[in-house]
């Protein structure tokens, strides 16, 4: 083969190279999280089925302030008309009793993915992923339980950054996520298993980005149930009353360390309580005795 | 403060709200609408508004809100003119003219205010003067041809008073400024734009002069400073203003807006400064205003003196988000006026 030949060769050659290569490098670093799935409880599934106890803190990096909402919190206050239909956020409801389908919209012109989209059962909350490069809204703009994500692929892993939410929990028992919080959600599939990564901010509750995972198995026969949600007066009460414990009169706080022998010191949560090196030091601290009838959470 | 010396604190107190109007007036409006007010209020009293802009917001039918004037102004557009809830600062009317021309070229026929403060108030003289107003009959035959050169502005009789004499050491609004029109009922109903509009009033709230504007086919709420979203509630008490008048404003909201699915979205409201919200959003709000009267009721139950008060830090859980230790409205300010408001001896 002359010189000429090889030049020509080379010429036709390196642009189909580059082409192979390119949509390697698609394929392989971006999985695609589209499809149907159901959620495994394995992790934390005290706290995400039966529910979290009152009182229990334990492993949240909650500052002062979010410590005494959570003491103030009662219970009575889901009963409000108010709160019956009200949605978990996006940074929470991931870890809820919720099957999940993940939809990606694709612009007819360009067939570019322009939007991934997650409807979880619980609540039939759903979210929009803007993959586009869109801005997020201004300040002034409406928050929402979903809030306003966007996505980019940091190699196999979709992350999402999430912005105007509304307030809403940091736990299921009173601790609340201002609605100055921002999330960054992870997306990782392995195979026919999806881990999903949510990291909270809140400068208002937390002093340390709080992250929690969840995990779904794919379950592409699975049926998705409606979330129909109508609020009903459950209790006669005053216009405008709002339940809750007056400052150190919160009698149910001490159930949660006596029905599980924690100190109740530990129970109160911080970012000290996140760490192992917490277990040392709990082994001094003064603990409760046992009640005579241990109240267990069902 | 000491609360023996009647005369003393009555001076104390309107040095405080003079500095506190002149604060509101001079907030700032950036594109942080939802910060907390730590930051907000560290702003000096006086602002230069020379570099501010105003922000155009699409909320939903044919409502429009308008950001970074001062307090939050509101625009219902449609085929019979323009409606404007609140005027922001004076200084700023140029850029709000602008800004509501940018939606509609319509004539503005309606100027409604919330209440008396010159956040609110302060553009009326000059966005009513680029207005006009129907008139015939026999007020043209009384006064004139003059009396439709200008858009009509409402308010509640009280936001008159205030406007046109001397309040405290607030001089009187210029004349132009004033409302044209008053009411003195708990309600005002009118029809403009092909949508009824209820113009609600909350005694004794904010102020003594408060309305709240509800658009019925828009299914919009213009709340005034009875809802905000970057500090605690301002209780005016020189003007009349009570923390119960402001949990009643806040317990209608919750009773006239009507949310979509998982209680979201459906009826939008409109605070007097920040974010646009629904009604999850006030009631989160509601919940942590009835929540602090409770609190400091109990407090005052007890006896409990307000130095005593105070020391007790009756609101730490929603400081880090509404709080204030410096700028005109402080967590302390905003105590002091729960605790006067709950206080029998006020």
């Amino acid at each position: 083969m002359g010189p000429v030949r090889w030049a020509r060769l080379l010429a036709f050659s390196f642009p189909l190279l580059f082409l192979i290569a390119a949509l390697a490098r698609s394929t392989a670093a971006q999985i695609d999280p589209s499809g149907e799935w159901a959620p495994r409880f394995d992790e934390d599934w005290e706290e995400r089925i039966p529910g979290p106890e009152i009182g229990d803190y334990l492993g949240i990096p909650i500052n002062a302030a979010d410590r005494l909402r959570g003491d103030s919190w009662d219970a009575a206050l889901i009963e409000l008309q108010e709160n019956q239909c009200r949605a978990h956020g996006s940074d929470y409801g991931w870890r809820g009793p919720s099957n999940l389908n993940i939809w990606k919209e694709v612009d007819r012109a360009t067939q570019q993915v322009i939007a991934y989209h997650t409807h979880l059962s619980a609540y039939g909350a759903e979210q929009t992923i803007w993959m586009d490069g869109r801005p997020h809204p201004p300040d002034y703009a409406q928050h929402t339980w979903q809030g306003f994500s966007t996505g980019k692929w940091e190699g196999d892993t979709l992350v999402i950054t999430t912005t105007h939410l509304k307030e809403n929990w940091v736990r299921r028992n009173g601790l609340a996520r201002s609605d100055l919080a921002t999330a960054s959600v992870h997306i990782m599939r392995h195979g026919n298993y999806l881990t999903v990564a949510v990291i909270t901010y809140d400068p208002v509750y937390l002093t340390e980005p709080f992250i929690r995972t969840a995990d779904f198995v794919s379950a592409p026969q699975q049926t998705m149930a409606p979330w129909p949600c109508e609020a009903v007066d459950e209790v006669d009460r005053p216009e405008g009353q709002v339940p809750n414990h007056l400052i150190g009169l919160n009698t149910f706080l001490d159930e949660f360390p006596a029905n599980y022998g924690i100190p109740p010191e530990a129970t109160r949560g911080g970012a000290e309580t996140m760490y192992p090196e917490y277990q040392e030091k709990m082994k001094g601290m003064k603990r409760l005795p046992p009640p005579a009838k241990r109240v267990v959470n069902q | 403060m000491k609360i023996s010396d009647a005369r003393g604190e009555k001076l104390v107190c309107l040095a405080a709200i003079i500095v506190a109007v002149l604060a509101i007036a001079g907030l700032p409006r950036n594109a942080r609408g939802q910060q907390n007010s730590a930051t907000t209020n560290s702003a000096p009293p006086t602002r230069d508004y020379s570099k501010a802009e105003v922000h155009v917001l699409p909320v939903q039918g044919n409502i429009y809100m308008l950001v970074g004037a001062g307090g939050n102004i509101t625009v219902q557009v449609g085929k019979d003119g323009v409606l404007v809830v609140d005027t922001g600062v004076a200084q700023m009317s140029d850029k709000v003219l602008a800004a509501i021309r940018s939606i509609s070229d319509g004539p503005i026929r309606y100027i409604i205010n919330t209440h008396v403060h010159p956040d609110h108030t302060g553009g009326n003289e000059a966005i009513a003067k680029a207005g006009s107003t129907i008139a015939g009959g026999n007020v043209v035959g009384d006064i004139g041809a003059s009396a439709g050169n200008q858009a009509a502005i409402i308010a509640f009789e009280s936001v008159a008073e205030r406007m046109s004499m001397p309040d405290g050491n607030q001089p009187a609004a210029p004349q132009g400024a004033w409302p044209t029109e008053t009411y003195t009922t708990p309600k005002r109903k009118m029809f403009f734009n092909g949508e009824g509009i209820e113009i609600i009033h909350i005694p004794d709230a904010h102020t003594d002069g408060d309305s709240m504007v509800f658009f019925r086919r828009s299914d919009v709420i213009s709340t005034g400073d009875i809802f905000v979203t970057t500090s605690y509630p301002i209780v005016d008490l020189q003007r009349g203003g009570n923390i119960q008048g402001v949990i009643a404003g806040l317990n209608r909201i919750i009773d006239i807006a009507i949310p979509e699915d998982l209680q979201e979205n459906g009826t939008l409201v409109i605070p007097g400064h920040g974010r646009l919200c629904d009604v999850a959003d006030v009631v989160f709000y509601q919940e942590m205003v009835t929540i602090i009267r409770d609190r400091i009721q109990d407090m005052v139950n007890k006896g409990m003196t307000l130095e005593q008060v105070q020391a007790a830090k009756p609101t730490r859980d929603y400081d880090p988000r509404y709080g204030s230790t410096t700028g005109f409205w402080t967590t302390e300010k905003f105590v002091e006026a729960v605790y006067k408001s709950l206080s029998p001896k006020h």
